[in-house]
């Protein structure tokens, strides 16, 4: 009982950044954009938070100057994707690549450098609860915050006007923008939510996971959260289920080879991909389910036809 | 307001200089990188983008490096235009390696002019074989091609890594992971003799001219066009999506595939675990340059080339970090993705106030 | 069949003309390049490589140059980059991972007078030496130290691939581990990775989850160090001294020190003597280095550590002495007899009492 309380500890600090960085694409593919620079916002957001906290000593001023960085290099893809009318997936890859190759040349200085995790909240008596206060009130701020994220975005998707509006534009712009909706403003501002979310998805990792900076630290973890938006059929709920399924695939297989349970690692390593894929086959063969929560304009170049 | 209208008829002069465009912008965004990092930015252009081409050692090198890119961003410009999104072709390169590698290995020590036509076969079944999960997935369960060709790369990569872990390691290679090398007779011919340029850039040349033909005059190429443009006019249209969906991800997975078995067979000459280095990622910025274009892809993997030999010379000789190769190749995209803007659309301005601000 | 159109382009003469302005300038000044697999900062093995590049800046001044490229990988671009370096003047080059080995002898086989260095391979050639380091020596000192740490009795051991020098590793500190606590156990996390972060310190929180109070490594990051930190349990530096990233956990680290070497070697390049050779030196001749070792290290224990170090260095004690058996239980040592360098060299089996199986 105590290692699973503890496994499942890891899987939360496994899975926190691919929900920051789910939830943020979840909102900017419910409003008709695909944006595949995941990667390339997350890992600029680590580099940002990790050398500006290192720099100021303080995680506040860190993790916000990653949720800035991701938010600028969204505006980059949003100027491109939105006002230029560029191709989104060619736009996204792009930006991917480029935020590799730049965080890697700001990195330069801060590879072998480390700070202090952000240390983990001990609240009076729920803390030491027996297996409820390890697995819900003892995690640093970051896991509650990103949990408030899919609350407050479940939320604004579902009850606000905005939210509506939203929804609405990713389904069908031509009529919103009839209606009289600013279709590129509310994208852009999707947008920029998106970034700032998957900057600081990749300055969990930078800062709390591993307080250090390598290039590529990400490794790939923006294309799980694409993964996961899709597998979420764009609600936040399963977005949150979706990430902490994967974290957990992650963690259990590590665990498996420690117990010594006998299949090839690297067997072992491909699972989570594969588990992905199947989740995503099983989540949509259902055709008309599918369509029904697929924005009906994502990836579609929005321009006003006089 | 600013507005953009779509052209009814794409520029065709300014669809072949907007990429030069592109580049002088992308030139003049590296200097000032460069000017920032503090390194001389007149020198650094001139060693990443003059100077492979003054030396022959160079071009040879990026006939190299252009060939899988040019095979494989062909593959994909079928998919792109008909909307179908295979950003995987670096897994189906993998395994199209891994078949190939197989039979080569398979065979080793036997002679015979049939053996690399053999392994060619494998490496473009392989890809294919890759591909086809993917589109069975999308025509049977809907599922989007885009995560699953991606996931699948990484599990291409794993299973490269047992395989030449395992089954396909050297046996006197003191148990590291690669393969034994390749015999004689299942390595490519050299083209130019003391280079690299193997017989697969006269198949890439080939393959240009095919894709070419077809885009061009063979009904498939504009049943591409169509579902591109609308997938409902498609099935109007009396041919079925699905077949195009299985056409285009088997064509970029069989090229991906033999690509891939270029790349063991050739510069390489076994099966290492490092032999994916994203080519299958590069090609997609390929295809696009190349405004899906067979003839336009020629001259795009050119440049990718380019960057990349440009950019290892800059590293040696400037001591420039290698992540500017990748800064480069992404402001490079940038530029056109932003610039083509002028061939596709005519810009209105209704509200020149707020567009003169701009 | 080989050469279907000969001579399209005669790319030869270049290659001839810069290799000639090669051997003139070397005179002046040697130029020394250098191939990394990773990048400079990842604190691993590429930054102890560059390490060593900077030790031949700092010995010879002015007479050298030094070149580097980094994150070469080990498929078809290392053969250019070799060949780059190769033609453009430099005296020697040294390809610093096992997937240069091919590229560097095709490559050598064109250029006759300059002389490679490849590291961790096995194949040379009359300009080709290698060179490695006996870094099982270092991984039998922390497993004394690991083994007397314990209270759990339980070590983790992230892996990265099951190439011979990480088998090597495990068996170097299981039997060194197991000399001063029979109870001892290993669990082996294979992570197929050198460097992500993420992973690493998932792998290092597993392994603690399950008992472990001692980690080892051999993968590139700091990570697991840093892991061991916030969990308060003990682990090791790899490759450099990580003290920085942990410095209440980490014990000691096995510090690859290459900058002697590099320093000799391109002292013999400029004196004419340089020879093809194999050479695989560990503690003795300094090419391993153990980090100086916590003070939370019991002193009895610190003195067992060092004795065994000094031992090693002396030649008087080998971590690989009989009696060995297999995992299987077959005999591979008998009593006193030590293993052969081939046998150690290609090494691809778990010693006896290690648990699980190793990939094949």
């Amino acid at each position: 009982m105590d290692l699973l309380v503890l496994i499942l500890q890891g899987v939360i600090v496994s899975a926190t950044s691919l929900v920051f960085a789910a939830i943020g694409e979840l909102v900017v593919e419910r409003a008709g954009v695909l944006n595949l620079g995941l990667e390339g916002m997350m890992v600029l957001g680590a580099i940002a938070g990790f050398a500006v906290t290192l720099d100021t000593g303080s995680y506040v001023v860190g993790i916000a100057a990653a949720a800035v960085t991701g938010a600028i290099a969204a505006s980059l893809f949003g100027f491109l994707t939105q006002i230029l009318l560029s191709n989104q997936v060619a736009t996204g890859l792009a930006l991917t690549i480029f935020g590799l190759g730049l965080s890697a040349l700001l990195g330069q200085g801060y590879s072998g450098e480390s700070t202090e995790p952000l240390a983990k909240i001990h609240i009076f008596f729920l803390s030491d609860i027996p297996i409820v206060g390890p697995l819900m009130f003892s995690h640093d701020p970051l896991v509650y915050l990103s949990l408030a994220l899919a609350v407050g975005v479940a939320w604004f998707l579902a009850k606000t006007r905005t939210g509506l509006i939203l929804r609405a534009i990713g389904e069908n712009h031509d009529a919103a923008h009839a209606i009289g909706y600013s279709v590129v403003g509310v994208r852009m501002a999707a947008l920029l939510f998106g970034g700032a979310c998957a900057g600081v998805g990749g300055a969990y990792l930078s800062t709390v996971q591993t307080p250090l900076w390598v290039e590529n630290i990400t490794a790939g973890r923006g294309w799980i959260a694409l993964a996961i938006v899709v597998f979420s059929a764009w609600r936040p709920g399963r977005a949150l289920l979706g990430a902490y399924l994967f974290g957990g695939v992650t963690i259990v297989q590590l665990h498996v080879q420690g117990f010594g349970i006998d299949i090839e690692a690297q067997y072992l390593s491909m699972l989570p991909y594969l588990v992905t894929i199947l989740v995503l086959v099983l989540i949509s063969h259902d055709k008309a389910r599918i369509s029904l929560n697929a924005p009906a304009c994502l990836a579609k170049p929005f321009f006003v036809s006089s | 307001m600013i507005r953009l209208e779509p052209l009814k008829e794409v520029s065709k002069g300014l669809l072949y200089v907007t990429p030069a465009i592109a580049v002088i912008v992308t030139i003049l965004l590296g200097t000032v990188m460069f000017a920032v990092l503090g390194k001389d930015p007149v020198q650094a252009i001139s060693i990443i983008f003059l100077e492979p081409l003054t030396n022959s050692f160079a071009i040879s090198e990026m006939i190299v490096k252009a060939t899988p890119l040019i095979l494989i961003g062909l593959g994909l410009s079928f998919g792109f235009r008909a909307g179908i999104w295979n950003i995987g072709a670096e897994g189906q390169f993998t395994v199209g390696a891994l078949a190939g590698g197989a039979v080569a290995l398979a065979l080793h020590e036997v002679e015979g002019i049939w053996v690399l036509p053999l392994m060619c076969l494998a490496g473009i079944l392989g890809g294919m074989a890759w591909a086809a999960i993917p589109a069975f997935l999308r025509t049977r369960f809907n599922t989007n091609e885009i995560l699953v060709t991606l996931m699948l790369t990484y599990v291409a990569v794993l299973l490269l890594s047992v395989m030449v872990h395992g089954p396909l390691k050297d046996p006197e290679g003191l148990n590291f992971p690669e393969s034994r090398l390749f015999h004689e007779s299942a390595i490519l011919p050299i083209l130019i003799e003391e280079t690299r340029v193997h017989i697969g850039f006269l198949v890439a040349l080939a393959a240009v001219l095919v894709a070419w033909v077809i885009l061009r005059h063979h009904v498939f190429g504009y049943q591409v066009k169509v579902m591109g443009q609308s997938p409902r006019a498609a099935n109007y249209g009396g041919f079925a999506q699905q077949r195009v969906v299985w056409t285009c991800l088997m064509i970029s997975g069989g090229l991906a595939g033999l690509a891939g078995l270029f790349e063991a067979a050739g510069p390489v000459g076994q099966l290492v675990p490092a032999l994916p280095v994203g080519y299958g990622f590069t090609a997609i910025i390929v295809a696009f340059l190349g405004r899906l274009t067979p003839v336009g892809i020629l001259l795009s993997g050119f440049v990718m080339a380019l960057t990349y030999i440009g950019g290892e010379a800059a590293q040696i000789e400037m001591n420039l970090p290698s992540a500017v190769t990748g800064v480069f190749q992404g402001m490079f995209l940038f530029s056109l993705l932003g610039i083509d803007v002028l061939a596709r659309y005519r810009i209105q301005v209704s509200r020149p106030a707020w567009a003169a601000e701009k | 069949m080989k050469h279907i159109i000969r001579k399209l382009i005669t790319g030869t003469a270049t290659v001839a003309l810069a290799f000639s302005i090669g051997i003139a300038s070397a005179a002046a000044k040697t130029k020394v390049g250098f191939v990394y697999v990773g990048p400079i900062g990842d604190h691993g093995w590429s930054y102890a490589h560059n390490e060593g590049r900077l030790a031949v800046e700092k010995a010879f001044g002015d007479k050298v140059k030094t070149t580097y490229v980094e994150n070469v990988s080990e498929g078809p671009d290392a053969e250019r980059v070799i060949q780059q370096l190769a033609q453009s003047g430099h005296g020697i080059i040294f390809t610093t991972s096992f997937g240069f080995m091919n590229p560097t002898l095709k490559v050598a086989k064109r250029f006759p007078k300059v002389k490679f260095e490849h590291a961790t391979g096995f194949k040379r050639a009359e300009n080709v030496a290698t060179y490695s380091g006996r870094f099982y020596e270092g991984r039998h000192v922390i497993g004394l130290i690991a083994g007397k740490m314990t209270k759990t009795n339980t070590i983790g051991y992230i892996a990265s691939f099951p190439i011979p020098e990480v088998v090597r590793g495990i068996n170097a500190a299981y039997l060194a581990a197991r000399s001063v606590n029979p109870a001892v156990k290993f669990k082996i996390i294979w992570v197929s990775t050198w460097v992500d972060p993420g992973k690493e310190a998932d792998a290092a929180k597993a392994l603690i989850d399950q008992g472990a109070d001692v980690l080892m490594q051999h993968t590139d990051s700091p990570a697991a160090i840093q892991t061991a930190e916030k969990k308060g349990v003990f682990a090791f530096g790899q490759a450099s001294d990580m003290v920085k990233f942990g410095p209440k956990a980490q014990l000691t680290a096995i510090v690859d020190d290459w900058g002697p070497y590099y320093v000799s070697r391109v002292k013999a390049v400029m004196d004419g003597t340089w020879k093809s050779q194999d050479t695989w030196d560990g503690i003795g001749p300094g090419m391993v280095v153990m980090a100086p070792f916590s003070k939370r290290i019991p002193e009895n224990v610190r003195a067992m550590a060092a004795k065994a170090r000094d031992a090693i260095a002396s030649g008087k004690l080998h971590p690989f002495t009989g009696p060995i058996n297999k995992q299987d239980g077959s005999p591979w040592l008998k009593a006193g007899e030590t293993a052969q360098d081939g046998a150690l060299a290609g090494m691809n089996f778990y010693v006896e009492g290690v648990e699980g199986s190793l990939p094949k």
